[in-house]
């Protein structure tokens, strides 16, 4: 680990020049990645970092699978006699329905439910050193626990080992993905993702609007064959007459029982502001009968619960996927060939601290090109940690991810280009204390300066 | 330069860019302080307005926890549930989330005055203290990030050894 040096840095050096000319091979060579695509967790990411799913997502197909073939028999067998026999108002009923289940079932699917990125490097070792453990010798140290008062109840807090940080109260990590997810419901396999604070309105919807689908295809599919039986013929024969409706009946008698049931089990649970997770561990039920009392988020009040839960303020995503990630090298492009320096090595240190500390000021010169491309205030995250060394360094976002975020709410494809491409920032695994800027946009609020973190932090072996 | 501080006046920006320059020239990171979050009231977001330590000698107590009440009160706004919280649901669940597309949330709005906010203090009280403020949605709403800089020049920071300094990298 050699000392970093810090030079004088001459002024002359720092003049702005124009990238586009600068080193175009790596450039080319280096297409930026997003964060999406070194995201820890076992997701996966479709539209380019846009929705986002589970990698156990197996039986969502056959959910969508059910709910189209069903809907398509009921509308190609059973409306058009009903059209004729009763109102037209049937298929039309049945196809708002279908179109809100489906809209729901894919919002569910497709949201990022909550969750967490991972501690930085420099907040996880703030955490340790504020545990007191007896020495490091033990590679897992026992689970440590943390109790903080909500609303005068005590209430532990875990320490998560894999995103190395206290969750946050309600919050869980979910083993299949991976990942902490805040106000952890349950993982449903049936949607292919967790559902968690962010999209659990959406599973709500979901699963009362495919009640009332299913109800309701089960009822006409009923008074289909009744109509037709009412007519003088028997039950066989108007069977066979619309064999189609046999199969919905048979599915909706199904999936009615599961469905109304679930719908049911969440209303109580929306009413008394409990999630699955919660339920399931009799986390709040220590007092009979007082169980609101027991819970410190309820409201005591069922409607206030419901309006909470439902129709509360939408929080944002706090992974930003569409954020650039810097190379792996994490050297900077533009500013390799501004410095007289011996040629560039990607892991020589002292050429990294001057260079980013060249770089950082070079970056707020440019900023101010930036600003007016992008406007601040978007919400990013830093979420990577390296979990081993030698992996893909943990990134800051540069403000080009607050751009192509809301370039994307714009429909506009292309993010900013020729920003982002400057935008380099030092291996974390250059030990020594080299500036990086975390995030160089224009607010200065998230001109972070990110130290090199290495051993010398007195971080935990990383599993 | 110019435009790199947007929001503030011509006269100042000069100024401010002095110092920020200043700061890039002759600090270099000394240590970051954390700022938890405060979970008494519930899981709403809030942070703790305890004075930490190690800014004792940097910045007046006051102005700080002006600083995290402010945010506080930013974030209880955005998560206010009433009347137009009741209505954006509402509205949301009727055209089947589909407006969220084009209509940015309340608490998005929110965010980006969170971000003007953080921005402005950072020129204006912690950048010439040698401290920069991390928007806390960049950390994941967890924390308040605040780096402290120490001057290259001074050998002996206050922080001291557990700062991850040059000095320690060897």
């Amino acid at each position: 680990m050699k000392n970093c040096e810090y030079q004088q840095i001459d002024p002359r050096a720092l003049s702005v020049s124009p990238l586009s000319a600068q080193n175009p091979a790596e450039t080319k060579a280096q297409r930026p990645r997003r964060k999406w695509e070194a995201f820890p967790g076992k997701n996966r990411f479709f539209c380019d970092g846009r929705l986002i799913l589970a990698r156990q997502n197996g039986v969502l197909p056959l959910t969508l699978g059910l709910i189209v073939v069903t809907s398509g028999l009921f509308f190609a067998f059973d409306c058009p006699f009903l059209v004729e026999h009763l109102t037209v108002c049937i298929p039309v009923i049945g196809g708002l329905l279908f179109l809100f289940v489906v809209a729901s079932l894919l919002r569910t699917s497709f949201t990022d439910p909550g969750i967490l990125p991972r501690a930085t490097a420099e907040e996880a070792a703030d955490i340790e050193r504020q545990i007191d453990t007896s020495g490091s010798s033990t590679y897992r140290p026992p689970p440590r626990t943390k109790e903080i008062l909500i609303n005068q109840q005590v209430v532990k807090l875990k320490y998560c080992f894999t995103c190395k940080m206290f969750r946050p109260p309600r919050t869980s990590h979910c083993s299949l993905c991976d990942n902490c997810v805040e106000r952890f419901d349950h993982h449903c396999p049936w949607v292919g993702n967790c559902v968690g604070k962010r999209n659990y309105r959406y599973f709500y919807s979901f699963i009362i609007s495919l009640s009332f689908l299913t109800s309701f295809i089960f009822g006409c599919v009923v008074t289909h064959i009744t109509l037709r039986t009412q007519a003088g013929k028997s039950i066989v024969l108007a069977i066979q007459e619309s064999p189609a409706s046999v199969v919905e009946l048979v599915i909706c008698f199904f999936s009615i029982w599961s469905i109304l049931g679930l719908s049911g089990f969440h209303t109580y649970l929306v009413a008394s502001n409990l999630t699955t997770n919660e339920d399931i561990k009799g986390s709040w039920s220590s007092k009979r009968g007082a169980e609101e009392s027991g819970n410190p988020y309820s409201y005591s009040n069922i409607l206030t619960n419901c309006c909470v839960t439902l129709c509360g303020p939408m929080p944002p995503s706090l992974i930003d996927r569409r954020g650039f990630l810097a190379p792996d090298e994490g050297i900077p492009v533009a500013s390799a060939s501004e410095i007289e320096l011996p040629p560039f090595t990607p892991k020589s240190e002292a050429n990294m601290c001057t260079q980013s500390t060249k770089d950082v000021l070079e970056r707020m010169l440019r900023s101010s090109d930036f600003h007016g491309l992008c406007p601040s205030g978007t919400p990013k995250t830093s979420p990577l940690v390296p979990e081993v060394p030698g992996a893909p360094p943990a990134a800051k976002p540069p403000v080009s991810s607050g751009c192509s975020r809301q370039l994307a709410h714009r429909a506009v494809v292309d993010p900013c280009p020729p920003f982002s491409k400057s935008i380099r920032r030092d291996s974390l695994h250059s030990i020594n204390p080299a500036f990086r800027l975390a995030s160089p946009s224009p607010t200065l609020s998230r001109s972070v300066l990110v130290v090199g973190d290495g051993p010398d932090v007195g971080f935990p072996p990383q599993h | 330069m110019k435009g790199f501080f947007p929001t503030s006046t011509d006269g100042n920006m000069a100024t401010e860019f002095h110092n920020l320059q200043e700061l890039r020239h002759s600090a270099s990171l000394a240590n970051k302080v954390f700022i938890q979050r405060d979970y008494s009231e519930g899981t709403t977001c809030r942070f703790q307005t305890k004075f930490p330590s190690e800014l004792e000698s940097r910045i007046e107590r006051t102005l700080f926890e002006d600083t995290v009440k402010t945010l506080n009160n930013f974030y209880a706004e955005a998560e206010k549930i009433g009347g137009q919280s009741y209505l954006e649901g509402c509205l949301a669940c009727a055209t089947a989330y589909l407006i969220f597309l084009c209509m940015e949330t309340r608490y998005e709005k929110v965010l980006k005055k969170i971000a003007k906010y953080i921005q402005e203090q950072n020129e204006k009280i912690y950048a010439p203290r040698g401290l920069l403020i991390t928007d806390p949605i960049e950390r994941g709403m967890r924390v308040i990030e605040i780096s402290i800089y120490e001057d290259r020049g001074s050998s002996g920071s206050s922080s001291g050894s557990s700062s991850v300094s040059d000095s320690t990298a060897r």
